[in-house]
Order: structure tokens, then C-alpha cells, then sequence
């Protein structure tokens, strides 16, 4: 192998930084298949640029290929950006794009376990992209709210009809989204957080 | 696997998983991982003289400010089971301190979810 020396770690610019009374952080999912602008809407509404980190895995804990008596495994390597928003002088928001196909499934272990919720992002030209994910996320039990990226050449239709294609329960919201756009994005992620605010005070007022 | 790659996979990726092997001692489940998330946020407590992995140094010389493992995974170019494993043990040591995300519930608490709401309205 080769030995290669790595280059230097450069750490957070000074205005990254964030204050030492940072006591509590909280994450968002934002799911959605390639080209849907997961990246575009951490990016928009992150206050720092979006950083990526990397994860691998070997093919066979993927659990998508049979790999029954392959003895030779490969590596997959993922990228994922995520972004960052300071709510407060104590509290710090995460959001983590990640790919919605199921060969990458992998990740969502160490990555919605905690979180808050999930964003969905969709695209009206590929519906069909989502289906997996919003059969994955109601499985998981982690609340969720739909957002769709109004891109410019795509095709509009009524909420109502995107709802019905895609099969989804009234009681998850769906959002218009532009991505592009910084309020836009936090639209969608307060969409999101009162969404979960409804369902934890019913949840405690039905206790 | 990584020379298939071209140059978008990346720094350490690099020396292919040999490398992270050695970082590791060969470890992939420190014993704490499993308290690590990716957002539990990491603050050096004390840069020891003493000699530590470059890797951990680095850890150490970045984390002077609240820094999430993840975020650490991306500046050190290490994927973040590697950076769990190396801030295991500078946990150990007390060389950093960890402070944890809201542990996870079925459902958050209304009082976070508020925190949060205010927040975002605030942007």
C-alpha cells in the first residue's frame, strides 16, 4: 500500500465556529433520490457551507445483493453533506441529506435513530424515486413531512393529486418547496417541527 | 475499490482500508460508540504533551470549540466509525468531553420542539 502523508486538517473558518454554550444538538433528515436538491436545500438554509463526510460498508452488510457464499466482499463508499443551523446560544440544528434508494438504506441506522424527524423531498417528474422512502420512513415509524421542489420545468399538479400517487396518509403534510431559496427551505423545516409538535402535545394529551 | 474511483473519493480513502485499520488498532465497535451519535458534540478538554495518534491530535487542536462528530469527520477526512473509534478513546482519557444529543424517544419533547420552532421562525 502506498503511504501517502495526509495533507493537513484544516478545522472550522473562525465564523464557523461555533460558541462554547452549545449544550444540545438536534438533527433533521433530508431524504430524496439523486438530483431531487437535498444538497441545494441543506446549502440554503445552512449556515455554514455544507461539509460532507464519508462512510463505507461492505457490500454484504447492504443486504440488497445475495452474497450467499461469496467469500470476496466490496467496499461501498457514500458520501453525505450535511449543513447546520445555530438556533440559540444553546441549541444547534444538523441536517443530513442522504440518498433515498434502498442500496444505501445502510446509512439510515446511525443516521435517523435520534433524529427529529425527516424531510422528504420529491421530485413531480420522478414519483415514483419516493415510493421506497416513504414505505421505509412509515415502517421505521419516523415522523415525516413532504416537500416538493417546484422546479421549473416540471409539471404542476394539485397537492390532492400528488398525495393520491403517492399513497400517503392525510396526516402528513406535504409542502411546496424551493430549495434554491433560504426561506423557502426553513419553511419546510418548521413544516416539519410543527408537525411533530402536534403529534408529541396529542401524544401527551391522550396519556 | 478506490482506484475504480476517480478523484471526487478522496483523501482517506487514500491509503484503502489498511490504513484505517492501523488507526484503529483494527477496532470497528469501540465500546462507547454506541453512545456517539453523529451529532453528539465533542470539546477539547486538555492537549496532552504526551504522544498521541496525529489523527487524535488533530481531533484535539479542532474540538477548541463545540464541534459535532460529524463535522470532525469531515474536517479530518476520516469516515465517521473511524472517528468514533479514535474519540472513544480520547473519552477515555478525558481529553475530550462529549455532550450528548437528546437521547432518542419515541417522540421529542414539546419543549425542544418549541425551542426549535422558535429558532427557525427567528432566521
Amino acid at each position: 500500500m502506498d503511504c501517502k502523508i495526509s495533507e493537513p486538517v484544516v478545522g472550522p473558518r473562525s465564523e464557523d465556529v461555533l460558541p462554547d454554550s452549545i449544550s444540545t444538538a438536534v438533527k433533521v433528515v433530508i431524504v430524496g433520490g439523486f438530483g431531487v436538491g437535498k444538497t441545494t436545500l441543506v446549502g440554503s438554509v445552512s449556515e455554514i457551507r455544507p461539509l460532507t463526510t464519508e462512510e463505507t460498508m461492505t457490500q454484504a452488510g447492504v443486504g440488497v445483493d445475495d452474497l450467499a457464499g461469496v467469500e470476496r466482499k466490496t467496499q461501498t463508499t457514500v458520501a453525505m453533506d450535511f449543513g447546520r443551523i445555530s438556533l440559540s446560544e444553546e441549541l444547534v440544528l444538523y441536517l443530513f441529506g442522504t440518498p433515498g434508494q434502498q442500496r444505501f438504506w445502510f446509512l439510515w441506522n446511525g443516521l435517523f435513530e435520534g433524529a427529529l424527524g425527516a424531510v422528504v423531498l420529491i421530485d413531480t417528474r420522478r414519483l415514483d424515486d419516493s415510493f421506497d422512502v416513504l414505505g421505509r420512513l412509515e415502517e421505521r415509524g419516523l415522523p415525516f413531512v413532504v416537500a416538493v421542489n417546484a422546479f421549473p420545468d416540471a409539471p404542476f399538479y394539485p397537492m390532492s393529486e400528488l398525495r393520491a400517487a403517492m399513497d400517503l396518509p392525510d396526516d402528513v403534510p406535504m409542502v411546496d418547496c424551493d430549495a434554491r431559496e433560504r426561506s423557502s427551505s426553513r419553511d419546510a423545516l418548521l413544516t416539519l417541527v410543527r408537525h411533530l409538535y402536534a403529534l408529541t402535545t396529542t401524544a401527551s394529551e391522550s396519556r | 475499490m478506490s482506484d475504480s474511483k476517480p478523484e471526487e473519493h478522496k483523501r482517506w480513502d487514500e491509503g484503502g482500508p489498511e490504513r484505517l485499520y492501523v488507526l484503529t488498532s483494527g477496532r470497528s465497535a469501540p465500546g462507547r460508540s454506541n453512545t456517539l451519535d453523529m451529532v453528539t458534540l465533542i470539546v477539547t478538554r486538555h492537549r496532552p504533551s504526551s504522544s498521541l495518534q496525529p489523527e487524535q491530535s488533530a481531533i484535539l487542536r479542532i474540538c477548541d470549540y463545540p464541534l459535532s462528530v460529524a463535522e470532525i469527520s469531515a474536517y479530518v477526512h476520516l469516515p465517521i466509525s473511524v472517528v468514533t473509534v479514535l474519540l472513544a478513546d480520547l473519552l477515555d482519557n478525558g481529553h475530550v468531553e462529549a455532550r450528548a444529543p437528546i437521547p432518542a424517544a419515541s417522540l421529542p419533547d414539546a419543549e425542544l420542539l418549541e425551542a426549535v420552532m422558535h429558532g427557525l421562525q427567528n432566521l
